[in-house]
């Protein structure tokens, strides 16, 4: 039975009791509980079901170790599941349900797993793909899959927003414990910028739990004292609630803070990432103490002795009336000593070492609480609540010697420092055998740019695990980082800390120490896992000697809490299994982040409208006001048509064909890439990136050019106006304006460093408007202001002056066939010029269209598309481009790629028009054309594929463009493309150019 | 007169104050910054020699910025872009420089308020101290996801450009970053 004592609790507060929801029980906790803690004051010790076995579980730590007490948390889009319910603080209407448990977790039917346990030993999952196929499909993939996991995944959008924060500073120190307040008081006062971080609502650490003194006075005291000098130092900045999650390259860390959490109706984002680069890193993190490794160690009410004495003292939360502690070591007796002075029963402690004559246990003796040595757990006895533990002698093989009732077991292993963040980037471990750890060895650090080390790591985390060694090391590596830093350490601190010296510890890794398989096979290593010693044994006879392999095979250390409490029993277990020394075995790997943080604080902002940035054009807002039926086009929003309310998008798209054709259409075209080109060497640059002829463009035109990759393929197309004599402006795709310019500057900067170029990315400077159709030059004229006639602005030619009032570039282009203008105004101007446009066409029938009707004429045309058209694999000789391939020129960008033999294999596929043989057919996108006989290896072999296809409301059938084997040879041949319904289009290969092939009517 | 910036007077007041700058004269001036030619024709336009490395300097209703090694951004009165365009242009007819009025492809936001490194920090990595970052320096980074420049004209106003297609993301951005819920009290 737990419960809560009538004083004490150094961190909660009784006069603020506050309700929560416990699998739909009202229960009452205090301000400054944990869930956990809270949870046990009100006697629920049962919180979940193990991951495989349906085990039950309860509390076994107090903090982010915690391995087993894990629930969901909140409701609909605030619900999150695996929440800790030792790291989550407790606030009014909190609501948690427990996991992996149905119907309750009192009752749960998955429990039979438990009595399978023989089948599912290390390895099953693997083992399972050995078995017959219809055994993995009917029954280990539907049975096992349902059975095993932890939290159900969340169905609604997170409600909360996150963001991230950025920090540069000399100091990042994590972990607010005696140590980590020790080195900012160090850096803080020579000077340094200092961030330091504590993961928890609280500072000072464990020293407080474990009664240290600091020079002669309670540790809060100093704590205290050394709180409000950091806190006036203006250099400092300390944030509670915040985690050092992980470190990296080069100085950088990330913190993960906790907003309101606590605090869940408070205004603002729940977390904040801090994404911080810091000269120097001191990771005072502490230290986990372990679990022992007998048999029912799992069962709910064995836990660490630390979180037994952190629940008595921090929260005044009795965690059973009757403890027997287990321990191979001294500190285990404090929780022995608060047990007692909280006036509980200690019916017993059991410690494995032959002797134990420390001062602690002596103080425990003296209480007259009897001290077993040499003795060990031979069995924790109960199902879903600790009734008993059998005792038996640590040497043996676990024969009984006697029976003691308990219903709480309080545990030590002994201590482990958290490396975790010195491991992150590369630092190196060693053993130290007199301690029972690994601890950071200073020698091979991770290293920073400059070749040093960049990570220090300072008290229980470094091994130290007595307040005075901790308190020293905390202003020993203060003071080192902050010279390594830049500054001048000043004058050394004499505060000291005396806690009670402890004798050693004897490394225990399994209780008894000749525990047979019945026990291994109920000793669990990793409780989140379900992990037995049983496990790692079978795992290291079925050859298993590395251990990171075991970890996969076993799933010892992975999930959640990535073995925090099980990865050195397990190692130290594998290690003896293979005979090995436990250094020789090693860890796994320690990767980022320490403890999990939320999917929502790494997103950050980037969700909803600010997901990605997307680019407007001047006219996007009028577009959107006006029926604009947006799609994508790279970053930007192009409207594919604008969509009347009677009408469905084709039927828009065909009209706008249609009246663009017969009238006028206005088209936004200001996403085209337009990038100015200048210098003596312009044309030679010019000349080089297209594979056209470009330097002898004549100033005032215009001309079409293809830009190929070095490997041959075409990369970009657009119209090329020469501005003036060293002077030209490249329009690329509306995607290629970026990566364009950057392939002109990298050639500039890298390759042709020598060339007096110079380029700049004009694209958004201006407002680009296509007015096209038979009457745009009615509009044109009526707007006035420039003789648009085809005497002064002929067929791709460009003019600068004024249109309407505003200054206008115009240039004679078409990219449908009619005849058309497209005008460049500056694009403050853009909407202005387009308003006018709207306004005075509308005698001439004026409508804007979107990219679809765009798109369709330029195909009825046979213009091809970038992206369309091509693919990255396509060069301009397959789409009879050759006309744009300068044969004069000594070399471009693709000339020598495209003189390869497989470039200039006559049966590559090459660009046709496609009609289909019967008039009201629509070749599907992408479609494969193919002759009718089959290859080696089964499949129809293809000749061509279908590249473009729409339906021609102009000429009223299909149309298509296609790259088809010697296609431009097979002029009038009919080829057929299967469809994915099982049908068959016969189609006329064609001249891809379907709609007045003289070009007669953009030439008027 | 019809021209328009992209965010046509829209604001956030929050943490900070969010302000549309309005339309602003701006040239790209590339060209040999060591060129006493280049110098000369940015004294005529602007009234004072281009800046040092990084800077900023400010004449009147005139203003230089270092972009890069070899480009300089002029800052003017919008409606006398084209004639300091063509000015600078004239004046190096016969050197090798590119200078072109980029006026209409940027947004602009005036910032004010004591948190504006705050706000700032929460989505760029630059290191926003007032020690690594002074008044006047001109810093090209990112923001949230887009590219950006600002510089602090005093400790508390900053002006900051981006370019006009996401002008619309950025005061959203700007906005939310601002959310007086969201202070994170560092600088």
């Amino acid at each position: 039975m737990s419960t809560r004592l009538p004083q004490g609790g150094r961190l909660i507060d009784r006069k603020s009791a506050l309700e929560f929801n416990w699998n739909g029980t009202r229960l009452m906790g205090y301000a400054g509980d944990t869930l956990a803690s809270a949870l046990l004051a009100n006697n629920q010790t049962l919180i979940g079901r193990s991951f495989k076995y349906h085990r039950p579980r309860g509390i076994l730590a107090s903090g982010p170790e915690e391995p087993n007490a894990l629930v969901g948390l909140g409701q609909g889009a605030s619900f999150e599941p695996n929440q800790r319910t030792t790291t989550t603080e407790l606030f009014t209407d909190l609501s948690a349900t427990s996991q992996n448990a149905w119907p309750s977790v009192h009752f749960d039917i998955m429990g039979f797993n438990r009595i399978l346990s023989r089948v599912f030993p290390a390895g099953f999952y693997y083992k399972t793909f050995l078995f017959p196929r219809f055994a993995w499909k009917h029954l280990f993939e539907p049975v096992i899959r349902r059975a095993a996991g932890l939290g159900a995944a969340p169905k609604t959008p997170d409600a909360d927003r996150y963001e991230y924060f950025y920090a540069t500073v000399d100091m990042l120190i994590i972990g607010g414990g005696i140590a980590g307040l020790a080195a900012a008081l160090r850096a803080g006062r020579a000077g340094a910028r200092v961030l330091l971080l504590e993961q928890t609502a609280h500072w000072g650490g464990r020293a407080p739990v474990d009664g240290a003194e600091i020079n002669g006075a309670a540790a809060q005291d100093w704590i205290n004292t050394t709180l409000a000098e950091l806190d006036g130092m203006p250099n400092v900045t300390l944030k509670n609630r915040t985690m050092g999650a992980g470190v990296y390259d080069h100085g950088w860390a990330t913190g993960y803070e906790r907003l309101t959490d606590h605090a869940p109706k408070a205004a603002g984002p729940r977390h904040r990432l801090w994404r911080i680069r810091a000269k120097r890193i001191i990771s005072a993190t502490g230290a986990v103490e372990r679990p022992l490794s007998f048999a029912g160690n799992d069962i709910p009410g064995v836990m660490l002795a630390s979180a037994v004495r952190d629940y008595l003292i921090n929260y005044a939360t009795s965690c059973g009336d009757r403890l027997v502690l287990a321990t191979n070591n001294d500190d285990g007796y404090r929780t022995a000593l608060a047990q007692h002075a909280a006036g509980l029963t200690v019916a017993a402690v059991i410690d494995a070492r032959a002797s134990a004559a420390g001062d602690l246990p002596q103080q425990v003796r003296a209480l007259g609480i009897p001290v077993h040595t040499g003795r060990a757990i031979a069995a924790a006895k109960g199902n879903k609540y600790l009734k008993a533990v059998t005792i038996c002698a640590q040497a043996g093989e676990g024969a009984v010697l006697e029976t003691i009732p308990c219903d709480v077991l309080a545990m030590s292993g002994g201590w482990s420092p958290i490396v975790h963040l010195w491991s992150h980037c590369g630092g190196k471990l060693h053993w130290d055998a007199t301690q029972a750890m690994f601890r950071p060895d200073p020698m091979r650090p991770p290293l920073g740019a400059d070749g040093t080390g960049f990570v220090h790591v300072a008290g229980s985390a470094n091994g130290h695990l007595d307040a005075a060694s901790v308190l020293k090391d905390g202003f020993d590596i203060g003071t080192l980082a902050t010279k390594e830093a830049g500054f001048k350490a000043g004058p050394a601190l004499k505060d000291m800390a005396t806690s009670t010296p402890e004798h050693p510890i004897e490394p225990i890794w399994q209780m008894p120490q000749g525990m047979g398989p019945k026990k291994q096979m109920k000793t669990f290593l990793d409780y989140q896992n379900d992990v037995k010693v049983s496990d790692v044994r079978l795992a290291a006879r079925e050859g298993y000697e590395s251990v990171e392999h075991t970890k996969r095979y076993t799933t010892l250390g992975m999930a959640t809490d990535q073995g925090k409490l099980s990865n050195i029993n397990g190692l130290a277990i594998l290690a003896d299994s293979l005979n090995a020394e436990i250094p020789d075995v090693g860890t796994t790997t320690f990767r980022p982040p320490y403890h999990p943080i939320s999917m929502g604080s790494i997103a950050g902002d980037a969700r909803g409208e600010l997901f990605k940035p997307v680019r407007q054009s001047p006219i996007h807002n009028w577009i959107a006001d006006n029926g604009g039926f947006f799609e994508p086009v790279a970053d930007w929003r192009r409207p594919y048509c604008y969509q009347r309310t009677d009408e469905s998008v084709s039927e828009a798209v065909t009209r706008e064909i249609l009246n663009t054709r017969k009238n006028i259409g206005l088209l936004d075209a200001s996403t085209l890439g337009k990038i100015i080109v200048k210098g003596p060497d312009a044309g030679r640059f010019m000349d080089m990136m297209y594979t056209n002829m470009m330097s002898t463009l004549k100033v005032g035109k215009c001309r079409y050019g293809l830009m190929c990759t070095e490997n041959g393929f075409l990369s970009d197309d657009g119209v090329v106006a020469r501005l003036d004599s060293d002077t030209f402006l490249c329009h690329t795709t509306s995607g290629g304006s970026d990566r364009i310019h950057a392939w002109m500057e990298e050639w500039l900067q890298t390759e042709w460093w020598d060339w007096q170029v110079y380029t700049a990315n004009v694209t958004e400077q201006y407002a680009q408007i296509a007015v096209v159709g038979p009457k745009a030059r009615h509009l044109l004229e009526k707007l006035g202001g420039m003789d648009v006639s085809g005497e002064n602005l002929p067929f791709m030619g460009f003019l600068d002056g004024e249109i309407g009032g505003i200054k206008a570039r115009a240039f004679r282009i078409s990219f449908s066939g009619e005849l058309s203008y497209e005008i460049a105004v500056p694009a403050s101007d853009g909407q202005a010029f387009w308003d006018m446009c709207i306004e005075a066409g509308a005698e001439f029938g004026l409508q804007p269209y979107g990219t679809e009707c765009l798109h369709v004429m330029r195909a009825e045309k046979g213009f091809i598309m970038i992206g369309d058209e091509t693919d990255g694999t396509v060069i301009p000789q397959d789409l009879g481009l050759s006309w744009a391939i300068s044969k004069k020129k000594e070399d471009f960008l693709g000339k020598r790629a495209q003189l390869r033999p497989h470039m200039q294999d006559p049966d590559r596929w090459r660009l046709v028009g496609l009609r289909p043989v019967n008039d009201g057919e629509i070749i599907p996108d992408g479609a494969y054309a193919v002759d009718g006989t089959i290859r080696e290896n089964g499949v129809k072999n293809m000749i061509g594929r279908v590249t473009s296809t729409y339906y021609s409301p102009t000429l009223g059938h299909g149309i298509a463009m296609g790259l088809v084997q010697n296609g431009p040879e097979r002029m009038g041949e009919q080829i057929d493309f299967p469809t994915l319904d099982g049908k068959m289009i016969r189609a006329t290969i064609c001249d891809p150019v379907f709609y007045d092939p003289e070009g007669a009517l953009q030439n008027v | 007169m019809s021209s328009v910036t992209v965010l046509q007077g829209a604001g956030f007041d929050g943490a900070i104050e969010i302000r549309d700058a309005g339309l602003l004269g701006m040239i790209t001036l590339r060209g040999d910054l060591a060129s006493p030619t280049l110098n000369a024709a940015v004294k005529t336009a602007t009234g004072t020699a281009p800046p040092e490395m990084g800077q900023i300097v400010h004449a009147d209703a005139q203003s230089c910025a270092w972009m890069s090694p070899d480009e300089l951004m002029i800052f003017a009165p919008y409606a006398q872009a084209d004639e300091i365009t063509a000015q600078i242009t004239g004046d190096l007819a016969d050197h090798h420089a590119l200078a072109v009025n980029v006026s209409d492809a940027r947004a602009v936001f005036d910032l004010s308020g004591n948190a504006i490194r705050d706000v700032l920090s929460k989505g760029t990595p630059v290191d926003l101290s007032p020690d690594a970052l002074g008044l006047n320096v001109v810093r090209r980074t990112r923001l949230g996801q887009v590219a950006v420049a600002f510089w602090f004209t005093s400790e508390t106003t900053a002006r900051l450009v981006c370019f006009r297609s996401v002008g619309a993301y950025m005061l959203t951005w700007l906005s939310t970053a601002a959310d007086p819920a969201a202070q994170v009290d560092y600088h």
